[in-house]
């Protein structure tokens, strides 16, 4: 045997998959006429080494932690809760319509506490009707969820023309936060409050899922629901509440993003981080400490592959593609491996049938 | 009887997760021959059954179809060389048609005869086994009847104009009387001057294997435990002997010994139902005393799993009563039953009875779930439930690497363990056990028994639900039977319950038939 089942395992599971996602792209970025080389330096490069690059990744993994937080809580529990660019929206929305005559009538940690928790109930409103669907009348929530995310846009685009709209401006946004009243930056300007607050939720959420009985008890629910019933679990309860939790994550991701760095929402603007980090979490397999990592390792490649695109002219879709092509290849690797311990669990048996 | 077997296994090998299913095993099948394989749980019948069909494959060994070497590489092979499987579990499109699921799988869509043209074949099949009342080929697989599906099964086989029949377990399903139909049928088609079939009829039930084998290969742990034509010059208490010995080779006291039949009178009432209506139980009333064990017998589907599931709490009841030690629990969900003594141990083990993806620690605590002292304001205490899981783990004597082995990874007979370490944990009062040895190998089983005898001998109420005969003729104090809903019958246990039980669900089987 050339390599250990312990190396065999790393090789087919991690460094594999991401070896050949690497040419996969290469491959794709060669047709579309731009030197890989180039390409993968100059994402290292502006979204890694270069200090404004890193500073940049690192602001905008605030609200992907949030709403990958928003995510792990839900899909740990078997909700597949795809309405979180809705809520992430309508969060962010409201928390940017509050924020500015809230800043100047109260201290601005009060506001800022205002506008949050604002959000976060907005974010969990929104998720009402697919979580009661589904509770109480068995709908899927994938779809529901989906339906009301597409509603959500809507709302907060007419919210943003009609309702919010600055009056000191023909443009249709939201009265700008002044940057003096934004979330502060810490340690120096290196970590925004806003990271700080999503590693938070994060670890806060892993935390609840792996040591608190309210985290076990939705793990159940999510592992198996029909043993969950057998347990004597509340069920449509528990359902209702990792909603409520999970949306308004998503509310949270929104608020942070418009108090930490838009300031205001645009009409029409949607970044759609509810289901870009999907794959992510999935990656990380809805560990905390893995998504921690896949998100960083999202925002590099996509700081690095917006300047990349700009110097080479590569669409910025390539990002998206890398991700899809790794998620690909780990779930292949993942068969694979399986097949190799099935294989390894045979000539187990048959030397020890031979051994005796 | 000719003289070469149609089909012919050699050296068959199988493994499952390192565990060897199959064994190096030889065996031999004629026309006209009816020939059993017959083992305990585990033994290897319905892998071999499995290979025949096409559905697994040998890791070692060779297939021989009239001599020649062949690979049955799908089960559409399988069918094409003339094998047909009646599996244990029918596998028919419950909203596909009689007509549509015989012609599935036939061939391509362009080559698909007529509904009519199907329909008379189904007749031409039909005749050949004897069948009285044909069956509607336009009636939807999912409304037919346990029975009408296997002789489905059996008709598509023939219409496929199969040489050798293969039978999973086909009685298992079947009232007493239904399964010596069967006997005769299998019979009929052996013995068929123009076209004599090979039938291989996989059972664990020893007596069966006597009234209808011709040949009987005996399996045991995944090899040949050995070979018996119980001719007419071998008296059937020295064929029985044989195969009990090769079966078990000589681990003792497996016939099963009937309780005493006794009832305990120092027992006060432990639990009482009174007209308890829960679609589709209509009008249940049984009570069962400390140290009790009642039996519920009766044909699976009868609407025992709904009696446990009102019992526990998990199906709400329209009308009737349930008290436990004489206060009614009514209103109570699942977690106030179990925490007043009222314990259910399912018999879906890993569909709802575990969590396949925690670990048994945590298994052990499903119903407990934010209880001190293992939580603490809500926080797990790890150290608190490793503790109690490895005093579980020695209790029960389930064999697992420690409580941090996942619920998924446990065998069978250890799962059952954990379930059972579960429901009769502190408090226990009375408890429900739905099929508890269901496929459990024959240790397990007999721990589980043991189990059992031990709740009732501590003053526990059981109920135990089981389509086991045996089983409830060896534990049970009392046994009820159940059909369509109702209690039909009830049989005090000892000498002489196997047959009025066994009398008991024909008769209920037939008054429901006529009732259809």
């Amino acid at each position: 045997m050339i390599v250990g089942p312990a190396a065999g395992h790393f090789l087919r599971v991690v460094a594999g998959p991401l070896l050949a996602a690497l040419a996969l792209t290469a491959i794709v970025l060669l047709l579309l006429g731009v030197d890989p080389a180039a390409y993968f330096r100059q994402v290292v490069q502006r979204g890694l080494l270069s200090p404004s690059g890193l500073q940049a990744a690192i602001t905008r993994t605030a609200p992907l932690l949030f709403i990958a937080a928003s995510l792990i809580l839900a899909f740990r529990a078997g909700i597949w809760n795809l309405g979180g660019d809705g809520q992430y929206l309508l969060g962010a929305v409201v928390a940017a319509a509050l924020a500015a005559p809230l800043a100047q009538a109260l201290p601005l940690w009060l506001a800022w506490l205002a506008c949050f928790a604002a959000a976060a109930a907005i974010g969990a409103a929104w998720s009402v009707l697919p979580a009661w669907l589904r509770a109480f009348r068995g709908v899927n929530e994938v779809v529901s969820s989906l339906m009301m995310s597409f509603l959500g846009l809507s709302l907060a685009n007419v919210l943003i023309k009609f309702v919010f709209q600055d009056p000191g401006t023909t443009v249709p946004q939201t009265v700008t936060l002044p940057v003096a009243d934004r979330l502060p930056r810490l340690l120096g300007g290196a970590l925004p409050t806003g990271v700080l607050l999503g590693l938070l939720a994060v670890l806060m959420v892993h935390w609840v899922m792996t040591r608190t009985a309210f985290g076990t008890r939705l793990r159940i629910v999510g592992l198996n629901a029909r043993a969950a019933a057998h347990a004597g679990l509340d069920v449509p309860g528990l359902t209702l509440a990792v909603f409520a939790l999970s949306a308004g994550l998503a509310g949270l991701a929104g608020a942070v993003d418009v108090l930490g760095v838009q300031g205001n929402v645009r009409a029409d603007w949607n970044p759609a981080y509810g289901l870009m980090v999907v794959p992510l979490v999935f990656l990380a397999r809805f560990n905390g400490f893995g998504a921690i990592v896949f998100v960083f390792a999202f925002s590099v490649l996509s700081v690095g592959g917006e300047s990349a695109a700009r110097r080479l002219g590569v669409p910025n879709y390539v990002t998206l593609m890398i991700v899809a092509i790794l998620l690909a290849g780990l779930a292949a690797g993942e068969v694979l491996d399986q097949r190799a311990a099935r294989r390894r669990d045979a000539a187990r048996a048959a030397g020890g049938e031979a051994a005796r | 009887m000719s003289a070469a077997p149609f089909v012919s296994l050699e050296g068959l090998t199988r493994s499952f997760a390192g565990v060897r299913a199959l064994d190096g095993v030889d065996v031999a099948f004629h026309a006209g021959e009816v020939h059993v394989l017959l083992g305990e749980n585990g033994a290897g019948k319905s892998t071999l059954a499995a290979i025949l069909a096409g559905v697994q494959q040998p890791d070692a060994g060779t297939v021989r179809i009239d001599g020649t070497l062949r690979s049955l590489s799908s089960p559409r092979e399988a069918m094409a060389r003339g094998i047909g499987v009646v599996f244990q579990h029918p596998r028919f499109v419950p909203s596909l048609s009689l007509a549509d699921n015989v012609a599935l799988g036939g061939g391509p869509w362009w080559r698909r005869p007529l509904p009519a043209e199907i329909a008379r074949r189904m007749r031409e099949a039909e005749r050949r086994i004897g069948a009285t009342a044909p069956l509607d080929p336009l009636a939807k697989a999912g409304s037919l009847s346990q029975g009408e599906l296997q002789r489905a099964q059996i008709v598509r086989a023939l219409m496929r104009d199969s040489r050798l029949l293969v039978l999973d377990e086909p009685t298992s399903m079947l009232t007493p009387e239904e399964a010596a139909d069967l006997v005769a049928l299998m019979r009929r088609l052996a013995d068929d001057p123009d076209r004599p079939m090979a039938i291989v009829f996989v059972t664990h039930k020893l007596d069966e294997a006597l009234d209808c084998g011709d040949r009987i290969t005996v399996l045991r742990r995944g090899r040949k435990a050995g070979e018996l034509r119980p001719g007419a010059d071998m008296p059937r208490e020295a064929a029985r002997r044989a195969l009990l010995a090769m079966m078990f080779s000589g681990a003792a006291a497996l016939a099963p010994r009937p309780s005493t039949g006794v009832l305990p009178d120092a027992g006060r009432e432990i639990l009482r139902i009174e007209g308890l209506v829960a679609p589709p139980l209509d009008g249940i009333y049984l009570s069962v005393r400390a140290g009790e064990i009642v039996g519920v017998a009766g044909i699976d589907g009868n609407g025992q799993r709904e009696l446990a599931e009102a019992l526990a709490g998990q199906r709400a009841m329209v009308a009737g009563d349930i008290r436990l030690d004489g206060l009614p629990l009514g209103p109570l969900g699942v977690a106030a039953r179990f925490r007043r003594g009222l314990r259910y141990a399912s018999d879906d083990r890993l569909g709802e009875g575990a969590v396949g993806a925690l670990p048994i620690a945590l298994n052990l605590l499903l119903k407990r779930i934010g209880a001190a002292p293992f939580w603490r304001r809500g926080v797990a205490r790890r150290v608190a439930m490793d503790a109690h899981a490895r005093a579980m783990i020695a209790a029960f004597d389930i064999r697992a690497p420690g409580p941090h082995t996942l619920a998924a990874h446990l065998s069978g007979g250890n799962l059952q363990k954990v379930i059972l370490a579960r429901e009769l944990e502190t408090g226990a009062r009375a408890i429900v056990f739905a099929k508890p040895t269901h496929g459990l190998d024959i240790v397990s089983a007999a721990a589980c028994r043991e189990r059992i005898r031990a709740a009732a001998r501590s003053g526990l109420a059981v109920l135990l639900i089981s389509t086991d005969l045996d089983e409830i003729v060896e534990l049970a104090d009392r046994v009820v039977v159940m059909s369509r809903g109702r209690i039909v019958a009830r049989v005090a246990g000892g000498e002489g319950a196997r047959e009025a039980v066994g009398r008991a669900i024909s008769r209920g089987e037939r008054r429901a038939e006529a009732q259809a």
